[in-house]
């Protein structure tokens, strides 16, 4: 039924990266030259020449992790782009990633280009668990930065913690989501780890920002990842089946603003939150299709309590209900989706196969429904990809099946 | 987890002073000049009454730019908090960084630390009182100490 509905104007039709690499691997290696192994990769899968690019749709301002920069004159240059007649970048962070996707529809749909690509780059100059720390000070940064919330992760176990007191919420959740996701990268050839994680191991980990432990952090990985869109006349022209944009949305509202930089979310469903609850109404309504009607999840997860929290906004479970519904065995994945449940991050995750900054679950989308995915969702008609849980904008994007 | 190897209680501290930098603009400026007299103030909407932290150019209800800096009493609950121990450079430290409601500026809240009280003692609803801790350059900062009536035990630990 949810098969026709929704925008269906654009389509991805390559997605490309390169190895996944742990911190330092990657030292000796340019961003351009990691960003562009992705392209040329994507453009290949496509079948197409990367001269053919005529745009560029970025997320994070085109920043390359935390203190790189991805230039598309660097890239025009070195990859031979003939003529590049659109290049812009989503504001905020990782936020963006899916809504990255939207903005290559954009230029598609309104003729500026069409041949998009969207790419990230990461390689761990400093560890994450020191961003936070590390930045210079600014004055709104100053209500937050002296209080000694060193990371990201600081900063989301204040959120967690409130998650925990108003609904409920334990530690056991956050395991579920943690051993859930690395079993799904056990068979994954380039996931970073593919060893089961115990719940002793879990439990007995290093509490980092309490509740928060060491294996509720996304890897500190390095690699880059590659998107191509196109309109979906020209991609059905292409090599690979397209997968269709059914919708994609960014932004938030005022009551979620900076989040977790500013923690004036005025209530529990907003504080307690990952932030997404708008842009999961705008996709939906977009796409026409309701949570139920998806197949499969990829959730942005960097830290554990958000993937939870994401599941309560997309409205696979109640608000407050996250914590029951992962720990019921909900997110398991299995290739015959049963009633009730989501499947969520077959291919392991931030968590444990690569942190890209969101750029994974993006090409896992396109692999579900092309039907090639490792850990594939039998007969998935629908995807559902997030960005993070960020200041605004975060970013969701639903991804279908031709035809 | 309130008790180091060695038995003694764990204190929670706030970064000592070289290690914390601020920068101010026009808007916050008078935040940190206040903190600096040991006073805690909050800009108020001067046409509506709407409390905002951080201080910001506009009001976000009615958008006026016009303030009255309002000096507050001090006193705080923990909305919600973490337990870090350690630091970049400071492994040793234990910081109990918190997000506080100020029942006199409805609306507004603070990311700050509760200091000098062992992590365990501290929970979501804890009532506060604030304290100024030096940091660089000759600013103090806002930072809360459990509040204590004078001769009584901390207030009892809420669920
Ligand atoms: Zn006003």
């Amino acid at each position: 039924m949810a098969r026709h509905t929704g925008a269906r104007d654009v389509a991805i039709a390559g997605i490309g990266a390169t190895p996944y690499y742990k911190r330092g691997e990657t030292a000796g290696q340019s961003i351009t030259r990691l960003a562009g192994e992705a392209i040329l990769a994507a453009c290949a899968d496509a079948g197409l020449s990367a001269t053919e690019i005529d745009g560029l749709a970025f997320y994070s301002l085109a920043r390359a992790g935390y203190g790189d920069q991805m230039e598309a004159g660097e890239l025009v240059e070195t990859l031979g782009i003939r003529e590049l007649t659109f290049t812009a970048a989503l504001t905020g962070g990782g936020g963006g990633s899916a809504g990255a996707i939207g903005l290559a529809r954009a230029a598609i749909v309104a003729g500026d280009a069409s041949v998009v690509v969207t790419v990230m780059a990461l390689q761990q100059r400093m560890r994450l668990g020191t961003v936070v720390a590390s930045k210079a000070a600014t004055p709104l940064g100053s209500f937050v930065q002296p209080a000694g919330l060193a990371g990201p992760g600081h900063l989301m176990s204040l959120l967690t913690r409130r998650h925990m007191h108003a609904y409920g919420t334990t530690r056991d959740a956050f395991a579920e989501v943690a051993i859930s996701t690395r079993q799904n990268a056990l068979n994954r050839p380039k996931a970073r780890y593919r060893e089961p994680l115990t719940r002793e191991q879990y439990f007995g980990a290093r509490v980092i920002a309490d509740p928060l432990c060491l294996y509720d952090f996304c890897l500190e990985s390095e690699g880059a990842v590659a998107i191509v869109t196109t309109s979906l006349e020209r991609a059905r022209d292409l090599r690979q089946p397209p997968v269709p944009v059914v919708a994609a949305a960014h932004g938030g509202t005022r009551e979620w603003g900076r989040g977790f930089s500013w923690f004036g979310m005025p209530d529990d469903e907003t504080f307690a939150s990952s932030g997404h609850q708008a842009v999961a109404g705008w996709l939906y309504r977009r796409a026409g299709v309701t949570p139920r009607d998806i197949d499969v999840a990829l959730i942005y997860d960097h830290f554990t309590p958000m993937v939870v929290m994401q599941l309560e906004d997309y409205g696979f479970c109640a608000k407050g209900d996250g914590g029951p519904f992962v720990l019921s065995g909900a997110i398991r994945y299995t290739p015959e989706r049963k009633p009730g449940s989501i499947p969520v991050n077959p291919h392991g995750g931030q968590l444990s196969e690569a942190y890209v900054i969101g750029a994974t679950h993006i090409a896992e989308g396109v692999e579900q429904l092309r039907g090639t995915a490792v850990n594939q969702v039998a007969g998935a008609e629908l995807a559902l990809v997030t960005g993070g849980p960020a200041a605004l904008p975060t970013s969701g994007l639903i991804l279908g099946r031709d035809r | 987890m309130s008790s180091t190897p060695g038995g003694g209680a764990k204190v929670a501290a706030a970064l000592p002073a070289e290690a914390v930098k601020i920068s101010v603009d026009p808007s916050t400026e008078p935040f940190w000049q206040a903190a600096r007299e040991r006073r805690l103030v909050a800009p108020r909407c001067a046409d509506c009454g709407t409390f905002r932290l951080p201080p910001t150019p506009f009001c976000w209800r009615c958008q006026s730019a016009a303030v009255d800096w309002t000096e507050l009493s001090g006193r705080a609950s923990v909305y919600t908090y973490t337990v870090v121990d350690g630091y970049p450079g400071l492994p040793g430290i234990t910081l109990v960084p918190v997000v506080v409601d100020l029942p006199d500026a409805p609306g507004a809240r603070l990311v700050s630390n509760v200091v000098g009280v062992d992590p365990a003692d501290v929970s979501i609803g804890t009532e506060l009182t604030v304290d100024f801790h030096p940091i660089s350059d000759g600013w103090l900062l806002p930072v809360f100490r459990v509040f204590r009536v004078a001769g009584q035990p901390a207030q009892e630990r809420r669920a």
